[in-house]
């Protein structure tokens, strides 16, 4: 193990290592917790610039209260959620088939595609925003959920097609093998074999798509405009233009739009952490 | 293979045909409706893209066509050089994320009690969205209250305006970006650090190797495929830079912290009208930068693949 582990050095090393630890947690998520502290304080402390000391009163109810009932931060929200669950189930689906087909069949353009897969994914947004905006005002889905859907399924394909792959290769090949013998017909192969065997892949993509296209802010702006379709990341920062000076409520609104995804990597980190490094780290 | 085809051989239904031909049609069905949508509203859009920056268009009316005229603009655009210029700062600096990242990853290579716990918090700056992280770093550079400025006024220092200051305010917005991408590299390096051979290290231990050595020559060394990937998101986070710059000064002051992604999305759908034409040359400059990097890694994955077989 590197470094030596820390039971290894002498005592005061060991004590000043649990010390260092708490500290620079603290210091890494100052910004975070100032975050939440400013969520929960009056409009007093914000007018006398109290924004580092202890709040001189606690409005967490009241704050809380006040960005779900005078604005459309639920609206958002629900938006979010409108988008990026059928985002996750397309986009996982679609990679399912297509990781299968670049894993276990030989033809002619196998990697070459793979390949287009891959390229397409890590280019510029800005390359394909003019022609995916026009795109969407043709089918009439400018500003609909479904227009946003759409282009982040097909885009999160890339990504999860180069993580699917990967990960059926790394399966032995013998039970395809085994079950091609049996006579078992290729779709069945597929959905009786190997997706079983995927579960570990499929929950790894889901958190992290899920992630992804919760904190999507690009698209946002550029496929929606009203509250109507709008996902919380675009609508925080149009709320943030009309709460000036009134960070107490920008602050809330912060916290609420960061709870999901937060909740998703906690209750699924092992699953995340998987994700984000299968794909690449294998 | 053939022990199914020949054992169908006989049957000649369309059932019989299918069953002899699947192996060879099978791929490309469960190719083609990923393929579809990604050849839709990616792969053709790229080569849109190319074609309307040929053109001078407002994105409603008609287009015209004036050849390579919007590249010999760019050419001379004094914002286009500041956004390319933006654009190459974020690209060296954005880089500190990797040794930052492993600094904390060493940090937290530890068997203690709750380090998982740690490990995760120190995660979290990369799940939360972008634009908090940025609202959080506006708020936490503001001249008056912010509380860089505080602990600069302790040491008599300051204030400054990070973010209203032409010479400050790329920097300023690296460092937000700093702070999840340094969590994102973290991870990387963590996981890597589980693989490193432990046999390994302890040969290195007898030989005399400790320290900053031990970590050049033997840790390092495992840690490439770590290294590779985190540089690898970390030039693509560089290039694609937008969501900082948009949410904490809008690309300001006067333009001075535009980037690339940035300056397109202002040119093609910002307030100074929808020049299309234009934005798409932007788009398309970033687009074969952009290139450079996925060639290396496709060359690299291509290479992984051949020794693999």
């Amino acid at each position: 193990m590197f470094p030596r582990p820390i039971q290894s050095r002498p005592p005061t090393m060991r004590g000043l290592y649990q010390v260092a630890l708490p500290i620079s947690l603290i210091v890494w998520l100052i910004p975070l917790l100032a975050v939440a502290v400013t969520s929960i304080r009056g409009q007093a402390d914000i007018a006398a610039g109290n924004y580092w000391g202890w709040p001189s009163s606690f409005n967490a109810v009241q704050n809380y209260t006040a960005i779900f009932t005078q604005t459309e931060l639920g609206a958002f929200i629900a938006n979010s959620f409108i988008i990026t669950i059928p985002t996750v189930i397309g986009a996982v689906a679609l990679s399912c088939l297509t990781g299968f087909a670049f894993a276990v069949y030989r033809f002619k353009g196998n990697l070459l595609i793979f390949f287009l897969f891959i390229a397409g994914n890590f280019v510029p947004f800005q390359i394909l925003m003019v022609p995916v905006r026009d795109l969407t005002l043709h089918l009439g889905l400018y500003d609909t959920h479904l227009g946003l859907v759409l282009f982040h399924v097909a885009f999160q394909t890339g990504f999860c097609t180069l993580f699917m792959r990967n990960f059926i290769k790394s399966l032995p090949f013998e039970l395809i093998e085994a079950a091609r013998v049996e006579g078992v017909s290729e779709l069945k192969i597929f959905w009786f074999v190997v997706v079983p065997l995927m579960r570990p892949a499929i929950a790894a993509l889901s958190v992290l798509i899920f992630t992804f296209i919760w904190n999507d802010y690009f698209w946002a702006t550029v496929l929606t405009q009203g509250a109507g379709a709008m996902p919380v990341t675009a609508g925080l920062y149009s709320l943030n233009g009309q709460w000036i000076a009134q960070w107490h409520l920008v602050s809330a609104g912060a916290i609420v739009a960061a709870i999901p995804p937060v909740l998703m990597f906690f209750l699924m980190q092992k699953h995340f952490i998987a994700g984000l490094t299968l794909g690449a780290v294998k | 293979m053939s022990s199914t085809a020949l054992a169908d051989g006989t049957a000649t239904s369309s059932a019989g045909w299918w069953r002899r031909n699947q192996r060879q049609l099978a791929p490309w069905l469960f190719i083609a409706p990923g393929a579809f949508m990604f050849l839709i509203y990616v792969i053709i859009p790229i080569f849109e893209s190319i074609w309307i920056s040929f053109y001078d268009w407002d994105g409603i009316g008609a287009a015209t066509w004036i050849g390579l005229a919007n590249y010999v603009e760019l050419w001379s655009d004094y914002a286009f050089y500041t956004s390319l210029y933006n654009n190459v700062l974020w690209l060296v600096f954005y880089m500190l994320a990797v040794p930052f990242g492993l600094f904390v990853a060493l940090f937290l290579n530890q068997t203690v009690v709750g380090i998982r716990l740690y490990k995760s918090l120190f995660f979290f700056p990369f799940v939360i969205s972008q634009v908090v992280v940025g609202l959080v770093f506006a708020w936490f550079y503001d001249p008056s209250f912010g509380l860089l400025n505080l602990v600069l006024g302790w040491f008599g220092l300051g204030p400054v305006a990070i973010l209203a200051d032409d010479r400050f305010v790329t920097y300023g917005i690296i460092a937000a970006g700093l702070w999840p991408q340094t969590a994102y590299c973290m991870i990387l390096y963590l996981t890597g650090l589980n693989a490193v051979d432990p046999e390994q290290i302890e040969a290195g231990r007898l030989d005399g190797a400790k320290g900053w050595r031990m970590l050049w020559f033997i840790v390092l060394p495992q840690l490439r495929p770590a290294t590779f990937i985190a540089v690898v998101v970390t030039v693509i986070g560089a290039l694609r830079s937008f969501d900082l710059v948009s949410i904490m000064t809008d690309g300001g002051p006067y333009g001075s912290s535009r980037v690339l992604a940035f300056y397109m999305y202002e040119q093609a759908l910002g307030e100074y009208g929808f020049r299309m034409g234009y934005g798409a040359a932007i788009a398309v400059v970033l687009f074969l930068i952009m290139m450079i990097y996925i060639s290396g890694f496709l060359w690299h994955m291509w290479r992984a693949e051949r020794d693999g077989r």
